[in-house]
């Protein structure tokens, strides 16, 4: 009897609950909010254009060999009934890999003139050196997105561990630790990342590493910062009181309260990550040359801003769209991450 | 305040060993034939790395290269930049003035636009002003330093050739060489007016314009969201509502009770603007081949220039704890809340 009462009541408690997320009082701030619709449409385009790469460009002539294609064949990577084509889709861009070649933006002529749409035959016209970008714009949405994921994850690790790490023991090791982040934080990330891809070259990896040796501090402190927060909760104190461990709490109760929220945080931080890897092909310390990337094209720009007498914006397209790419995917994760801090902060959550 | 003061100035020598150490370190990451090619000059020296590493010391362990680089530290001797082809501290000295012109100039859209705007945009909440505001500022937030300086020289360089890059024209360039003006402080637009030389200040504020506004667009952004969406709390609050029932005038109420109290979290942000401004600097500089500090790291890191980089960090690292500890400083002067104790 008094457990059919107790069920009873829970039902009841259950049903007057919102139905799921989407009912959620957060969703529906984020779904009202135009701007985080607009930011949300960025984000996916740019994920479809680099999800739908192999589909929207036809490869270059190194790609087609590493995929076994002939010319004859080469409509096969863009045919999803053949294995050409998801060896394509799958392709990752290390030099170790087979198919490699496929970041490479295709030259479409040797001209060291830039070449307008028309007399290249491109979409949007080459770089310097026959550089389709069409190709690297699309395909560099592809290794901005590798980048931003990567570089994020893997500072998300690293972040977690110190701050877990600073906040579980505290007394000297926080102390220590915290120092540490002090001297981070006051190094200009792009002067860190510069040093490090002087010393370990050009390439995807080293520019990886380079990003995610200064993005893991700020996630360490923010964890740190959330277990010191957390641990003064009345619920853990009276996990305390009912004779758990201080181990015990943190890891069942404190940690995964504060990761939640630090990774919606973190991942939203994609966009100024890609930023600053683009910054860095800027500088000539990016990707190697050729390699499908937005900040090498602007770099290559550098050497165009002058047109021929009499035609003073002949290459525009050059700084361009490479701009235009880099921008709008910027501007989509900035209005995404606005909206999703809005609905994360509880003073807004009326 | 001054305990304060004194406390926060103890991180300077942490802030040095550290960011030192982790750079030794990390150049350590390459062998000793790769650093010796580095200091080689003549292709002789280049043929004969083996005399260079003995003479340098490159093969000791880091501990000893450090404490060398230590003790010519203490005797004022930052070490020898190949990038520019001279020591770095003479460098440091030469390129600090155009830098310091250059944010100090960009600090004033920073403020003035990114307060003004916001408080317009506050003030006038859901009307056409703030609805531009807001727009203005995604756009701001959201245009790359590098992309955005490459198109204003597209427009107004190659296009209308309004404008171009540099500090100065080439034709004050020779009489700048040859101390046709005198040099009192390395900043052109003073130096100009103190030589009475108007000329020369107009060339050189002509040159200023591209290279900040480059630089001062995402922060002046940024500050103006944080202005806006500050001053919109501030303005919620029951003590605006008191100040506006005792009577007093609105421009009163939202000058002296919001907005101060709404400065508060600008000047955070201010903290953070400050180590982005020298992000932006080092890409501005490399854009506009303007002669500053930025230009020099961003060459002397792809050139390897193992000295010159370490004496640039240390140069930043120094200049963002003193930064941050005027920000702090700036909160105790805004909110007398704010006690350090």
């Amino acid at each position: 009897m008094a457990t059919a009462l107790k069920s009873m009541q829970q039902e009841e408690v259950l049903a007057k609950r919102p139905q799921g997320w989407w009912q959620s009082k957060a969703m529906k701030r984020f779904r009202r909010n135009p701007l985080a619709i607009v930011g949300l449409l960025i984000v996916f385009g740019f994920f479809l254009l680099a999800l739908l790469a192999p589909l929207i460009t036809t490869p270059g002539r190194s790609c087609l060999r590493d995929l076994g294609l002939s010319a004859s064949t080469a409509g096969d990577a863009q045919n999803p009934t053949k294995a050409a084509f998801w060896k394509l889709m799958f392709a990752a861009p290390f030099e170790s890999t087979p198919y490699y070649a496929c970041y490479s933006t295709p030259r479409t002529s040797f001209s060291p003139i830039p070449q307008p749409p028309a007399e290249s035959k491109t979409l949007l016209g080459t770089t310097s050196n026959g550089y389709d970008i069409y190709y690297g714009i699309i395909w560099g949405t592809r290794t901005a997105f590798f980048i931003g994921v990567v570089v994020v994850g893997s500072g998300l690790l690293i972040g977690i561990i110190i701050g877990s790490i600073a906040g579980y023991f505290g007394g000297w090791i926080d102390n220590a630790l915290m120092r540490f982040l002090d001297v981070i934080f006051s190094l200009p990330g792009i002067v860190i990342a510069m040093v490090i891809i002087t010393v370990l070259g050009n390439n995807l990896i080293n520019i990886v590493i380079a990003l995610a040796a200064t993005q893991w501090a700020g996630y360490a402190r923010f964890l740190r910062g959330d277990i010191l927060r957390v641990k003064e909760l009345d619920f853990v104190s009276s996990a305390k009181a009912l004779g758990a461990r201080n181990a015990g709490v943190i890891f069942k109760h404190v940690l995964p309260n504060s990761i939640s929220s630090l990774v919606i945080i973190a991942s939203l931080d994609i966009g100024s990550v890609v930023l600053g890897a683009a910054a860095l092909s800027f500088l000539g310390l990016g990707v190697p040359l050729g390699f499908a990337d937005w900040g090498q094209m602007i770099n290559f720009a550098r050497n165009w801003i002058l047109g021929p007498p009499g035609k003073p914006f002949a290459y525009w397209f050059v700084s361009f769209w490479p701009g235009l790419a880099i921008t709008f995917f910027v501007m989509g994760w900035n209005l995404l991450g606005d909206a999703v801090r809005d609905v994360l902060d509880p003073r807004s959550n009326t | 305040m001054f305990a304060f003061i004194i406390r926060r100035l103890f991180l300077l020598p942490l802030v040095f060993f550290g960011v030192t150490i982790f750079i030794v370190l990390l150049m350590q990451l390459l062998s000793p034939y790769q650093r010796a090619a580095a200091y080689a000059q003549t292709e002789n020296q280049a043929r004969n790395l083996d005399a260079l590493i003995e003479r340098y010391g490159l093969n000791d362990p880091w501990y000893m290269q450090y404490g060398r680089w230590l003790s010519n530290v203490a005797q004022g001797n930052l070490g020898y930049s190949r990038t520019s082809s001279e020591p770095v501290l003479k460098t440091i000295r030469k390129r600090f003035p155009p830098t310091l012109e250059l944010a100090f100039f960009a600090m004033i859209p920073v403020i003035g636009t990114g307060i003004w705007l916001g408080t317009a945009a506050a003030l006038n909440r859901d009307k056409l002003i703030d609805h531009i505001t807001r727009i203005l500022s995604i756009i701001g937030w959201s245009l790359p330093t590098f992309v955005l300086g490459i198109w204003l020289l597209v427009i107004f360089y190659g296009g209308l050739g309004w404008l171009e890059p540099g500090r100065i024209s080439t034709n004050y360039v020779i009489e700048l060489a040859s101390g046709g003006i005198k040099q009192y402080t390395g900043v052109l637009t003073l130096d100009s007016l103190l030589n009475g030389r108007f000329d020369i200040f107009l060339n050189a504020v002509k040159h200023l314009i591209l290279p900040v506004i480059t630089l001062s667009v995402i922060s002046s952004a940024q500050i103006m969201r944080v202005m806006r969406s500050s001053l919109l709390d501030a303005l919620s609050q029951d003590y605006v509502r008191t100040a506006r029932a005792k009577g007093l005038q609105e421009d009163i109420v939202n000058l002296k009770h919001a907005r101060r109290n709404a400065l508060i979290p600008v000047i955070t942000l201010a903290g953070f603007t400050l180590v982005g401004l020298i992000n932006g600097v080092v890409i501005t500089e490399t854009i506009f081949n303007y002669p500053g500090l930025g230009q020099w790291s961003a060459q002397a890191a792809v050139n390897l220039d193992y000295a010159a980089v370490l004496g640039f960090a240390v140069f930043t690292a120094i200049a963002v704890v003193l930064g941050n500890l005027l920000v702090d400083i700036m909160y105790g002067i805004i909110d007398p809340r704010i006690r350090y104790n």
